[in-house]
């Protein structure tokens, strides 16, 4: 089982990685940082029942961090919309990307 | 007074200066949003900036440094009892901590008229700046991988927002949004990094897993992963080539104090945890890990300063010139013995101070602003205002490394560092692209003395401050008193770094 959950994780958290490098979009690419974390949430889960219960405890930081992450984010996203009136990345050019 | 973890109210003993800083910040922040600034937007323009509306705030917040600062001093007459507690309390973490007050507090100093003129909420840009201080405070006390995230975390999602800061300004919000993506891209790198560990080592206690390791009871692959993976994260938040890409747009976009800032907070913050998280927790693999830090300090030093030699634009030019630091800092985490950590800690001190002070001067050029950013705009500097001119060419010759400066000490102690490992090439390497970088330092000074203004009324607008001012004759000081008497300082960071070893295994082996 925890092999199976672990590649699960592993194909995830690739998807999530393939997704930012991808899409322009700057709030799909946030969806697939977020799905990062997530992959990682279910490694944790998945390993702490291999060695403990610390994999658990991560978890709810984790998730923690990510709300607040994504706060701060959108809020991001939004003050640049304001802007440019677009959120695809290839728009936004007064910094050399 | 002893420490006792096994005692929950010891932790708040342990962590009393981020605890104070968090409380501050917070504080600041609700003081912001019920201050006069916020009922009325209209203040007179004549008053002084430095002490006027808003301004309180940064006074307030830089007293909030200050008790810190104490409680931080405090701390050093506390002694552990028992070893494998969330929180470090050794000489390492506090040597760090002075760096990182150090650094937020001279911050502070050169953005008040920064913040006046561009109409920032001040309660908002000092809290955040407290709350990011709080968390490099927490990653350098972190002996948890759990605690390490935490902080930064904390660092990092307030850095985020103090990049985007100035909402009317573009390039801030394009900033903003690269360096966020791009960071919390990072993170899920170093959070699955983690998490392999974890799984290797069944902790995220790093003695535990130094001790893990070194029984060789690790699960292998995941080990190995895990070391690879934190490593991006790591890279990545230091800003080495090939993963400096964000660096030179952030730095560029940021409001300049909050550059000023990150160059040295984040980037020092980075360096304690990898060093305490490298040396004590992996030092027993460092076979794995050694080769991929060499090839990352040997391709930051030497593409760094190849980028930096084209730089036009001054910001820019000091971003690329903190991507080179890195590399140099690389060197000593390569090398990983005692004088080679204690030389890092060094080096982000003097980096610390010279940096801040760099950036004090371009934001006096730019009008406060971000105007005049460009190479040409410090021409005929020289003869206008000596003597910013002066502090400028004093912290780009430290920069460089010049003998009798603070960054030529700082640079002496990496390479007997390297030296003590035997990493010959990578000292060379150091040394070659320390006098390649002298061109384009000496560039910005030339400009300032052997060129003539291109008109008038160039450098008229030029203000600095008081606590501008304060903020340069400090850092001026430090930097020439390190240069010249740097064997004190030294003794101290040595001190820092034996705490760190006699927690850890056995301190840092010698490479071949």
């Amino acid at each position: 089982m925890i092999t199976e959950a672990l590649i699960l994780s592993a194909i995830l958290f690739v998807v999530g990685t393939f997704g930012v490098l991808v899409r322009r979009n700057a709030i799909i690419m946030f969806l697939c940082i977020e799905l990062q974390l997530n992959a990682v949430n279910l490694a944790f889960v998945a390993l702490s029942r291999l060695v403990g219960i610390d994999g658990q405890v991560f978890v709810f930081f984790v998730m923690t961090v990510a709300a607040a992450e994504a706060a701060v984010g959108l809020a991001i996203i939004i003050s640049i919309f304001r802007h440019y009136e677009s959120v695809d990345v290839n728009n936004f050019n007064l910094l050399k990307w | 007074m002893e420490l006792d973890f096994s005692r929950q109210l010891h932790y708040v003993w342990a962590l009393l200066p981020e605890i104070i800083l968090c409380v501050w910040g917070m504080g600041v922040l609700i003081a912001g949003v019920s201050g006069p600034a916020h009922r009325g937007e209209d203040h007179a323009v004549s008053e002084d900036p430095a002490f006027g509306t808003g301004s309180g705030l940064g006074w307030v917040s830089l007293v909030g440094l200050l008790i810190a600062a104490f409680f931080n001093g405090w701390l050093y007459t506390l002694d552990e009892v028992g070893r494998g507690a969330v929180v470090a309390v050794d000489d390492f973490r506090l040597f760090a901590n002075w760096i990182f007050l150090g650094g937020a507090a001279l911050s502070i100093l050169i953005s008040f008229t920064y913040v006046y003129r561009n109409r920032l909420q001040a309660g908002e840009f000092f809290s955040l700046i407290l709350f990011a201080t709080a968390g490099m405070m927490f990653m350098a006390g972190a002996r948890d991988l759990m605690l390490l995230f935490l902080g930064l975390e904390v660092m990092s999602i307030a850095v985020y927002a103090l990049t985007a800061f100035n909402r009317r300004d573009r390039r801030g919000a394009e900033a903003g949004l690269k360096y966020f993506l791009l960071g919390a891209f990072a993170t899920g790198f170093f959070l699955y990094g983690i998490a392999l560990v974890y799984g290797a080592t069944g902790s995220t206690n790093i003695d535990t897993i130094a001790a893990v390791v070194s029984g060789g009871r690790a699960r292998e692959g995941f080990l190995t992963l895990g070391i690879a993976l934190m490593t991006i994260g790591f890279a990545f938040k230091v800003s080495a080539v090939p993963f400096h890409m964000w660096t030179p747009d952030v730095y560029e976009g940021a409001p300049a104090p909050v550059t000023a800032f990150m160059s040295v907070g984040v980037k020092a913050a980075a360096f304690v945890a990898f060093i305490r998280v490298f040396l004590v927790g992996f030092e027993s693999v460092s076979d794995q890990w050694y080769p991929v830090l060499w090839w990352l300090a040997a391709i930051t030093m030497v593409g760094a300063n190849l980028m930096a030699l084209s730089q036009t634009n001054v910001k820019r030019m000091l971003a690329y010139s903190s991507v080179a630091h890195a590399g140099y800092l690389l060197v000593a985490v390569a090398a990983g013995n005692e004088t080679a950590a204690a030389g890092m800690l060094f080096y982000l001190l003097v980096y610390t101070v010279m940096n801040v002070g760099a950036f004090a001067v371009v934001i006096g050029v730019a009008h406060q602003g971000e105007e005049r950013l460009q190479i040409e705009d410090y021409s005929g500097f020289g003869r206008k205002r000596p003597e910013l001119a002066v502090f400028l060419t004093i912290f780009l010759l430290s920069l460089a490394g010049f003998p009798g400066t603070g960054g030529f000490m700082g640079k002496i102690y990496l390479l007997q560092g390297a030296a003590e490992s035997n990493l010959w090439y990578l000292a060379t390497i150091l040394v070659l692209t320390t006098v390649a970088s002298y061109y384009y330092y000496l560039r910005v000074a030339w400009y300032m003395w052997m060129r003539e203004t291109t008109s008038e009324d160039q450098h008229d607008l030029v203000v600095t401050p008081l606590p501008m001012k304060a903020a340069l004759i400090i850092a001026v000081a430090v930097v020439l008193y390190l240069g010249i008497f740097p064997s004190s300082m030294m003794e101290f960071a040595r001190a820092g770094v034996e705490g760190l070893g006699a927690l850890g295994g056995g301190l840092l082996g010698v490479h071949p």
